[in-house]
């Protein structure tokens, strides 16, 4: 058993020392590539039990998802309409000052779209791996999404597969605004939900309950990923400051249900990713 | 031969847990927690075979499970390792032929494995919440757990032959 644990110890340590291309990350990436038809075996027995949990879960909560939904389309109905003449003269004043811009999302992206293999369990691990790696195109910090709203960044690529980081890791943060351009940062929140902050807004900007997140497509300080502008985020939930703070407390619940993930679109930039000079 | 054919049966078992558990087990979370097959399969084989057992499938069942999941390679292993000898011994001595012994051998190692993921995140600089480890996820994950004991153990019972006693390591005795 001694030796089966100093094998162990000096596994942990080597993995955690070497870099992504190092020894023990190469051949992990080779046995994920091997187990890889074991697992696609595995989940095609379990489908047609999934397929009926999820019919049956389906019709519970139906209805009061569509009443959710009714008042969703009602209320995007109206914003659309605000918002769609001011795209337009964006559109046209940005043509008219040949305005450069980094590469812009949905346009400037080729979605990989790919299905979620397996995820650690979520009290120690915040991530999930899914079935497409380097080969698809798919490079670390690469964003990830899932029905259009953003889901967390590639933080591990093999050949065949990646290990995307959730945004409800306490290490992810994404530079993120509200839509009437309260800027921050997106952080995993206090407790143990799937419940967000949005941090680093200052005391002078006005956020309501209710507004939408999204990514303001900075790459600011220490980040690692250069998220495409206007990915969907989630919703303001609660708004709060106080004296002692620096900054607003702003609750955001994400439009991802973290825990129900199937399948997620990796976004792959068409123009080089930018770096900080 | 009996041996090698023990080594192979629980190897091919521990192999499968660790494929069913990271490919589908993982995605299911029942109130905060999730079914840990492929750990009572490793308490259920190390209950059955001993020590020795115990320590290598738990190294082995480690190390399928941190290559499917990409995770950190020998921290599920090492975490294993120690359970399955623990549990093994704990087989050979006083939990052989007791009844409630892989219900209480699951329930205390899923206690254990819990705290001891816990220890390890901390000390590489993971952000894990105790509160959902200890207090949101435990007891879900025990009650899981210990649904699942009776028909793995059952299954292991089935497939692998009672020790012999020359194979039991003898009772711990106190002398004088």
């Amino acid at each position: 058993m001694g030796v089966l644990v100093l094998l162990s110890l000096a596994l942990i340590t080597i993995y955690f020392r070497e870099s992504q291309n190092g020894f023990l990350h190469r051949t992990q990436s080779g046995g994920a590539t091997i187990l890889r038809p074991f697992e696609v075996g595995a989940n095609r027995v379990a489908r047609p039990f999934e397929d009926v949990y999820g019919y049956f879960h389906g019709l519970a909560v139906a209805r009061s998802e569509n009443a959710r939904l009714r008042s969703e389309v009602r209320r995007y109905r109206q914003l659309y309409a605000q918002s769609a003449s001011a795209v337009q003269e964006n559109v046209d004043l940005k043509q008219a000052l040949r305005y450069y811009d980094t590469a812009k999302y949905p346009e400037g992206y080729r979605p990989v779209f790919t299905s979620v293999a397996s995820r650690p369990p979520a009290q120690f691990d915040q991530a999930i791996v899914v079935a497409a790696g380097r080969n698809q195109g798919i490079r670390l910090h690469d964003p990830v999404v899932s029905s259009g709203s953003l889901v967390g960044e590639v933080t591990k690529v093999t050949s065949s597969m990646a290990r995307v980081t959730l945004l409800t890791d306490a290490e992810i943060a994404v530079a993120a605004k509200d839509v009437t351009g309260a800027a921050g940062l997106i952080r995993h929140g206090q407790g143990s939900g799937d419940s967000l902050v949005l941090d680093h807004v200052t005391k002078d900007q006005i956020v309501h309950k209710g507004d939408m997140v999204v990514t303001s497509g900075i790459l600011a300080g220490r980040l690692r990923s250069l998220y495409p502008k206007n990915i969907p985020i989630g919703l303001v939930t609660s708004v709060g400051q106080s004296e002692v703070e620096l900054y607003k407390l702003i609750q955001v619940t994400p439009f991802v249900d973290f825990s129900t993930l199937d399948s997620v679109a990796v976004l792959v930039s068409k123009k080089p990713a930018p770096q900080l000079p | 031969m009996t041996r090698s054919a023990d080594a192979a049966k629980a190897g091919a078992l521990l192999f499968a847990a660790a494929i069913l558990q990271a490919a589908i087990l993982d995605r299911i979370r029942i109130v905060h927690a999730t079914p840990d097959l492929l750990l009572v399969m490793l308490v259920s084989i190390a209950l059955l075979r001993g020590a020795l057992f115990g320590a290598a499938g738990g190294f082995f069942a480690g190390l399928v499970l941190d290559t499917a999941d990409l995770g950190m390679l020998g921290l599920t292993s090492l975490l294993f390792t120690i359970a399955g000898y623990w549990i093994g011994r704990y087989g050979e001595t006083t939990g052989r032929d007791r009844g409630h012994a892989p219900f209480l051998s699951v329930a205390v190692v899923t206690v254990l494995m819990a705290v001891g993921q816990l220890v390890l995140h901390f000390m590489i600089g993971d952000h894990v919440s105790a509160r959902l480890v200890l207090l949101d996820a435990l007891a879900p994950g025990i009650v899981l757990n210990l649904l699942l004991t009776a028909p793995v153990y059952a299954l292991c019972r089935r497939l692998f032959r009672p020790l012999l006693w020359g194979e039991l390591a003898p009772e711990v005795r106190l002398l004088g």
